[in-house]
């Protein structure tokens, strides 16, 4: 490969994704590549999946302020892209009256950052708004604009209507080098080089090392890990908002949310490593989030717990805040670093801000006439009514044949996540997409039937289907294959 | 929509749906319907191409798939009607059926009865929460032998197992035969979950060590698998720190218990019972709701298919009693208790009386090993029946038909069942 491009985004993340829609809306010949088989499959795959209301983040900070203007984002772009979002609201949640006084300070600095209609509710109504909870609590900061949403679908509805927009998405191509030359950079790849005038780095917990590829060397990012338990769906309607405990300095505490999906997801814990790659979880961290989440709902035990996961968040420790700047050493090169919580709450404003960045970098941009907003609508057929259920499977009859029965996926909105743009083309991409193998039974009964998709739609050999990308192989060889060897030899 | 109405329709077509099927139709019910989800009737014995089926109900021993086929082609006999790749949705207390596949579109079943033979799903690794990283290569011992039997592919080299329940053991022998090294069988409890004959046959035949009390505390690897944590466990089934060791492996397979799958039945209001994990029901296999039937492993998780077939029988039959409202009431309905060292005991309740019946059957399980042993039933303090067992084994169902003569005689509301002897 040997390209050119006016802009090279490096990272598939929701920052990433969600800068190069934001681009894709101005004469500007855009690549991003993703080191990994599928967009958002690092941090942005991990999290609470929550676009907080904004009284956490400090006032003072870039995060304050780009987390109430991202949220505020929201529902145009939930409109334009049709990806899973509600508005449920979040509850910070004291059990003792000394913490009062710290709800009011949290309530302040929300009103600092602009976040609307906070309030706090005490005694009775706290238990009409969640009659779960701890019985010891006594007062709550309610944030209505609290809003949750399905992480990876929000990534793969921005690479993909970035995509539609006429941005190259590369997957499986990580940058190894960078080499400034006086009004361009050359990046080389595992698969060759791109050269493009201006660079953004959005690598998400590698935003230091790509720096560090320009001669940046003063960005270090610390993986903090977060470890989730997913509970099944019936227990999902358990709650109606999203339950913070007071904070303590380190962290949000541990937050029971129901999900966009219906399932309860209670975590994360937070624990500062060294590795990137580790996103193993732990007895003890498990053992954790769920007695620090029994303290909100005491009702909750490992009972109908389905799954856990481990997220890591990308941490400058330095300030504790984003950077998101026009390098001051290198020119035409855009840092976008230290994107933890409230990332995904901030990114659609991290967008814009980037956007004005390379305007005043490129002497103003100008406007792509032909930019659709709009993202081809997804068929949910769980969601849908049985009269339009019945008439969509009149019309393409690979809609009447369940492949997930615990999530109620049709063979037809499998083969479309695999045939769309930056389409699923592993069995996990296919799960992010439309939540097959995402229920109770985990993939025990519909894993084989997608990989079978997954080759005749990607025309592949059985035995190259990925768990998700890489060397994560499912079926190694024919059965008996090397026995056969043996007894040919 | 397309409306259509039976006499019974069967959810399921595995063992127990295609048995009770049968039988309602040889008992005299008309209209009867199996509808089935996959592409070929049979269930899960469609992958089972090991023998061992049918030593009990054919007294010949068979293959999974040829013992399927017998059924199968007795279904076929009879002219009941079967729907293939076909979901259902919903079961409605009012006994409508919501349903779809892809030539039909959405359907609406009225059905004057219903037996639901769903059968059963496997424990994952999420519901035990084995921590560790998420890479390829953990799969359940169920999709593995669908991946080998079925579509003739490996997918593991260097094989752990976790668990050593019938499925288990089988995989392990399997996975031998096609290529691959098995490291060993880890059994969380001190005895293993699995028939004997099956300790035999999979794993001393083949040298595959079964090491009890351990269980897997870690999974590592980024992409695939590449090892395991292997800790012993105390009494409490809690994992002894210090006694971790590491296998390399490419595959954990998982057979860590099987759960009926009720969902639907939950969502039509059908009672379960926690300790089963299937519907509460009387001795003819009927649920909560009148008309509304159960058998096979939806019910609760059997180790011999032979006795889903028997129990299906009676469930079908039920059905056709059901159906020409041949079924009266009780006076009163005795409750059936699991008492000591039982976990659970299926029906739950005697709730009807039925003309010329002259037995109830009674499935149920021990908690532990034993030997020399009696499953004694109390009326009250009385002993109205017993019956002696030389071996308790938890992965062995007990069954126990228990005379009508018997049951005319209870005069409490409530009947305890428990085994007494020496507890291995």
């Amino acid at each position: 490969m040997n390209k050119e491009a006016d802009l090279l985004i490096i990272g598939g993340g929701v920052v990433g994704t969600a800068i190069a829609r934001e681009l894709a809306k101005y004469k500007l010949d855009i690549t991003l590549i993703e080191k990994k088989s599928d967009v958002g499959s690092g941090v942005s795959k991990a999290n609470t999946g929550l676009i907080h209301a904004g009284f956490n983040a400090e006032a003072s900070k870039i995060k304050g302020r780009l987390n109430v203007e991202g949220n505020k984002m929201y529902d145009q772009l939930k409109e334009e892209l049709k990806f899973p979002f509600e508005r449920r609201g979040a509850l910070v949640v004291a059990q003792d009256e000394d913490d009062i006084p710290r709800l009011e300070s949290i309530l302040e600095n929300g009103k600092k950052n602009g976040v609307p209609d906070l309030e706090i509710i005490k005694g009775e109504k706290l238990f009409e708004l969640e009659a779960d909870l701890n019985p010891d609590s006594v007062a709550a900061l309610y944030a209505p604009t609290a809003a949750i949403v399905c992480p990876y679908e929000l990534t793969v509805a921005l690479a993909e209507n970035a995509a539609v927009n006429g941005v190259e998405v590369l997957l499986n191509t990580a940058a190894k080098s960078i080499e400034v030359k006086k009004d361009h950079k050359v990046v080389y790849t595992n698969r060759g080089q791109i050269k493009a005038k201006v660079v953004i780095n959005a690598a998400g917990l590698y935003a230091d090392e790509v720096a560090k590829m320009v001669g940046i060397d003063d960005i270090d990012i610390t993986p903090r890990k977060g470890e989730y338990h997913v509970y099944d769906k019936k227990l999902g309607s358990q709650i109606n908002h999203t339950i913070f405990p007071v904070p303590t300095g380190v962290s949000k505490g541990i937050v029971v949310t129901p999900t966009v999906d219906g399932n309860l997801l209670v975590g994360p814990n937070a624990q500062e490593i060294d590795d990137k790659t580790d996103i193993s979880t732990t007895s003890q961290g498990l053992e954790n989030i769920l007695q620090g989440a029994k303290k909100t709902l005491p009702k909750l035990s490992r009972r109908g717990v389905i799954n856990q996961f481990t997220g890591l968040r990308p941490a400058y420790k330095e300030t504790g805040d984003f950077i998101i700047e026009a390098s001051d050493k290198v020119d035409g090169f855009i840092n976008v670093a230290g994107i933890q919580s409230p990332g995904l709450s901030s990114a659609p404003a991290i967008a814009k801000m980037v956007r004005e960045i390379l305007a005043e970098i490129l002497g103003g941009l100008e406007a792509n006439k032909d930019f659709n907003p709009y993202r081809q609508e997804v068929v949910r057929f769980r969601e849908l009514s049985v009269q339009e259920q019945a008439k969509l499977i009149k019309e393409d009859p690979r809609y009447g044949e369940v492949i997930c029965r615990c999530e109620m996926v049709t063979k037809g909105e499998i083969i479309d996540s695999i045939n769309r743009p930056v389409g699923a083309n592993s069995v996990r991409a296919v799960r992010r997409r439309t939540r097959a193998g995402m229920g109770r039974c985990q993939g025990g009964f519909c894993g084989p039937r997608v990989v079978d998709i997954l080759v005749k739609e990607l025309g592949i050999d059985h035995t190259e289907v990925t768990e998700d990308g890489g060397d994560s192989r499912i079926l190694l060889e024919r059965a008996k294959e090397s026995l056969l060897k043996e007894v040919s030899e | 929509m397309n409306r259509q109405s039976y006499d019974l329709v069967v959810v399921g077509g595995g063992p127990a749906g295609l048995a009770a099927a049968q039988e309602a139709y040889d008992q005299g019910v008309e209209e009867v319907l199996i509808i089935e989800r996959d592409f070929e009737l049979g269930g899960i014995l469609q992958q089972c191409i090991h023998n061992g089926f049918g030593l009990h109900h054919f007294k010949e021993e068979l293959t999974g798939p040829e013992y399927a086929q017998r059924f199968i082609e007795s279904v076929g006999s009879r002219g009941i009607d079967v729907k293939l790749n076909t979901m259902v949705l919903e079961v409605s207390p009012d006994k409508k059926i919501y349903a779809i596949n892809s030539e039909e579109g959405m359907l609406e079943i009225e059905a004057g009865a219903i037996i639901l033979a769903m059968g059963c799903r496997e424990r994952t690794r999420g519901a035990i929460a084995i921590p560790g990283s998420r890479p390829a290569g953990v799969i359940t011992a169920g999709a593995a032998q669908r991946y080998i039997n079925m579509e003739g592919y490996l997918p593991g080299k260097k094989v752990v197992i976790l668990g050593s329940g019938d499925i288990g053991l089988i995989m392990a022998r399997r996975m031998h035969l096609e290529g691959a090294e098995v490291e060993a069988v880890l059994e969380l409890m001190p005895f293993s979950g699995g028939l004997t004959r099956n300790i035999v046959q999979c794993l001393d035949d083949f040298d595959i060590p079964l090491r009890l009390s351990q269980t897997v505390t870690e999974i590592h690897g980024q992409e695939r698998l590449e090892a395991i944590t292997v800790s012993q466990v105390d009494e409490n089934l809690k994992p002894i720190a210090g006694t971790e060791y590491k296998i390399e492996c490419d595959t954990l397979l998982l057979s860590v218990g099987l759960i009926p799958e009720n969902e639907i039945s939950d969502e039509a209001g059908i009672r379960l019972n926690p300790r089963t994990g299937g519907p509460i029901v009387n001795e003819g296999r009927e649920t909560n709701i009148e008309g509304v039937f159960a058998c096979g492993n939806v019910l609760h998780v059997h180790d011999l298919v032979d006795y889903v077939t028997e129990e299906s029988k009676i469930a079908g039959k039920t059905a056709s009693e059901y159906l020409n409202n041949k079924i009266e009431k009780r006076e009163d309905e005795i409750e059936l208790i699991a008492g000591d060292n039982l976990s659970y005991i299926v029906p739950q309740k005697i709730t009807t009386k039925v003309k010329g019946r002259k037995r109830v059957d009674l499935y149920m399980r021990g908690k532990r090993p034993m030997k020399n042993a009696k499953v004694i039933i109390l009326d009250g303090d009385k002993e109205i029946f017993t019956k002696k067992e030389r071996f308790i084994k938890p992965a062995e169902m007990i069954s126990l038909a228990l005379p009508e003569k018997v049951i005319d005689k209870v005069t409490s509301k409530k009947v305890e069942v428990k085994i007494v002897g020496e507890v291995e």
